[in-house]
């Protein structure tokens, strides 16, 4: 846990960050993770699940970049503004992709 | 400003960098949203030329090359420079693999003129090419709907071409970095460039796993 790591700085009196070292066993877990991961996704795209094919590709695509993100790139040790930039810049995102993606559904879908 | 305020100022600023980058396939990803629903039996034949081994081979090939990188990070971090030397080897091994990969998917779209522009034929997808049982390889177009597979092969082109551009610029940075580990500039305690080499890295990885689905595997039951 982040909280694990994180020293109180008497004298200046806000919290400091002592730089976290994820270890090989945890990257090679990781490894593991996104290969069965991969797995899933080729056999699932086999399977016909009608229009929740679609769904259950980005759904473990998200899942891998979410591993990805905390611990390859160390989101999950970072600081709770580092965590707060990313988490608020993917919130971006899904607002921008979201918003545009109304404005097709909601009017003339179909007449191109 | 201690040693870790620097370190995590420098992380903040490739973070905001990397979000920036979201926001530029972002765009892309939209664009392929919505053609996709609109035009989906064209989507879903142009997927079906792509290969799907080589697809998968190459998604493995960038998920390791990020366990690699990951590896280079950890071996900077612990100074250990010999580690770091074969981790950053090995990722550019990888990531030239991925390349050579992409590099004869890409000249198979040549051959059989997928690449939209003056040379782009639809007519493969009206007269579908048959197997070797003498039935064809896949379900056919109208020809109107064959037409838009060009759509497809474009943003098909722009979204594989664009991350492969990310991969020549980091393989090319890599050879830097390399060049710098083994003459020991990484392993007296100074991770920063490594490690935010890294999340440019891991960040390209992402957008691959992202791809992968979005382009190789609509309908292929």
């Amino acid at each position: 846990m982040a909280e694990t790591h994180e020293t109180q700085a008497a004298e200046a009196g806000h919290e400091e960050h002592e730089h976290h070292i994820v270890g090989p066993k945890v990257y090679a877990l990781i490894l593991l993770v996104l290969l069965v991961g991969t797995a899933l996704t080729v056999g699932a795209s086999y399977i016909d699940m009608g229009p929740w094919n679609p769904v259950v590709a980005i759904a473990i695509a998200c899942t891998k970049a979410t591993f990805v993100v905390l611990f390859f790139m160390h989101i999950k040790y970072s600081s709770k503004l580092m965590q707060l930039t990313v988490g608020a810049g993917v919130f971006t995102f899904l607002i921008l992709v979201g918003m545009s993606l109304s404005d097709y559904i909601s009017r003339a879908w179909g007449l191109w | 400003m201690s040693l870790e305020q620097q370190q995590e100022t420098a992380s903040f600023g490739m973070w905001l960098f990397l979000l920036t980058e979201i926001m530029f396939f972002g765009g892309m990803f939209t664009a392929y949203l919505i053609y996709r629903n609109w035009y989906y039996p064209a989507f879903v034949a142009g997927s079906h030329t792509l290969d799907i081994t080589l697809g998968t081979f190459n998604t493995l090939l960038l998920i390791v090359s990020s366990f690699t990188m990951a590896m280079g990070v950890w071996c900077a971090e612990t100074r250990r420079q010999k580690g770091l030397v074969w981790s950053l080897i090995a990722t550019i091994i990888l990531g030239l693999g991925f390349l050579g990969i992409k590099t004869i998917e890409y000249k198979e779209k040549f051959e059989l003129h997928h690449v939209p522009g003056a040379s782009f034929d639809a007519m493969s997808f009206v007269n579908v090419p048959l197997d070797k049982d003498g039935k064809p390889k896949d379900k056919a177009l109208a020809p109107d709907m064959a037409t838009h597979t060009e759509i497809y092969f474009s943003l098909y082109f722009a979204m594989t071409g664009m991350h492969a551009v990310h991969m020549i610029i980091g393989i090319g940075i890599l050879f830097v970095l390399l060049y710098k580990a083994a003459k020991g500039a990484y392993s007296t305690g100074h991770i920063t460039t490594i490690e935010n080499f890294g999340l440019y890295w891991h960040f390209v990885d992402i957008v691959w796993i992202f791809l992968f689905p979005l382009l190789y595997l609509i309908s292929r039951h």
